[in-house]
């Protein structure tokens, strides 16, 4: 059991920081600056006398509390995350690929990567579209219990399909999959958004092509390494 | 002989078998608690420091 374990964080830490590399480029280079340009809005648009903006009085509350400084530190801060955020997605991942038992492989690996990008980034996104700062949210909590639910449905209606052979179960596995969307996200207020359409479609796209490539490195990596791992150690 | 042995590979495989779960089982859960630290923690810390990182991820954010 140790074996494994070690095995398995081994992995996690090597193919979670090379994912998290990936992301920290993308991000640096695509979703970083558009988030940079949204926050100029907001600020004008909470500058503004008498406009009472919900989603930058909601962003100021974080306000007294210690930040990191606009630059190389913030910078560092989010890589970090980003890596960290690596680390924990190939926990995951990995863990559900040993709890199948499969002997990995790359090729497995990437349709594992593939199918953590539909749970974790493409379902969510149906109901809760990526958000810049600036732009109206409902309450936190009820978006976070929806994200949460809507990846677990998803990951239990994916692993109906592709592991079961009976009609009934991908019936039931296609209709898990659509229930949150039917039964709906948490709505946003009716307000304006201090954020230009434009800016949030291209952030939306930078978002997804970003974890697309942060996924594909992920199952990848996993599955070439488990694979390595396990002929090591096998002989 | 061949009887023990078998049996005796059979419970090594049993234990094995239960060694990768009880071990998937715990990495599932670090990775659940990290990702719940880095993305949905509503402490103003955690927060800050990942604020770009949780917009990023589609994490749901302020």
């Amino acid at each position: 059991m140790m074996d494994h374990l070690r095995r398995l964080l081994a992995v996690a830490l090597f193919a979670g920081i090379l994912a998290g590399a990936v992301a920290s480029l993308g991000h640096q280079w695509n979703t970083v600056p558009t988030i940079l340009v949204a926050e100029t809005y907001e600020h004008q648009d909470s500058a503004a006398p008498g406009q009472a903006d919900h989603a930058a009085e909601a962003h100021e509350h974080g306000a007294e509390a210690w930040a990191p400084e606009d630059g190389l530190e913030r910078t560092l801060y989010t890589v970090l995350a980003d890596m960290l955020t690596g680390i924990a997605y190939a926990l995951l991942l990995g863990a559900a690929m040993s709890l199948r038992g499969a002997v990995a492989d790359w090729r497995q690996g990437l349709l594992w990567g593939l199918a953590g990008f539909a749970v974790f980034t493409l379902a969510p996104s149906i109901g809760l579209p990526p958000k810049l700062p600036g732009t109206p949210v409902a309450e936190l909590a009820d978006r976070q219990v929806w994200w949460v639910a809507t990846a677990l449905l998803t990951a239990g209606g994916l692993a109906l399909i592709a592991f079961t052979r009976r009609l009934p179960w991908a019936v039931l596995a296609v209709i898990v999959i659509a229930l949150p969307h039917l039964w709906g996200a948490p709505a946003a207020p009716a307000e304006a958004s201090a954020v230009p359409d434009a800016l949030t479609q291209r952030f939306i796209a930078g978002v997804t092509a970003v974890s697309l490539l942060f996924w594909a490195t992920l199952g990848l990596a996993t599955g070439w390494l488990q694979a390595r791992l396990s002929h090591a150690s096998h002989g | 002989m061949q009887i023990p042995a078998t049996s005796a590979s059979i419970h090594q495989a049993a234990a094995s078998s239960t060694g990768r779960v009880l071990a998937s089982v715990l990495a599932l859960a670090f990775g659940t608690l990290l990702l719940w630290g880095v993305g949905f923690a509503h402490n103003d810390l955690l927060h800050n420091a990942a604020h770009d990182t949780r917009h990023s991820n589609g994490f749901p954010c302020h």
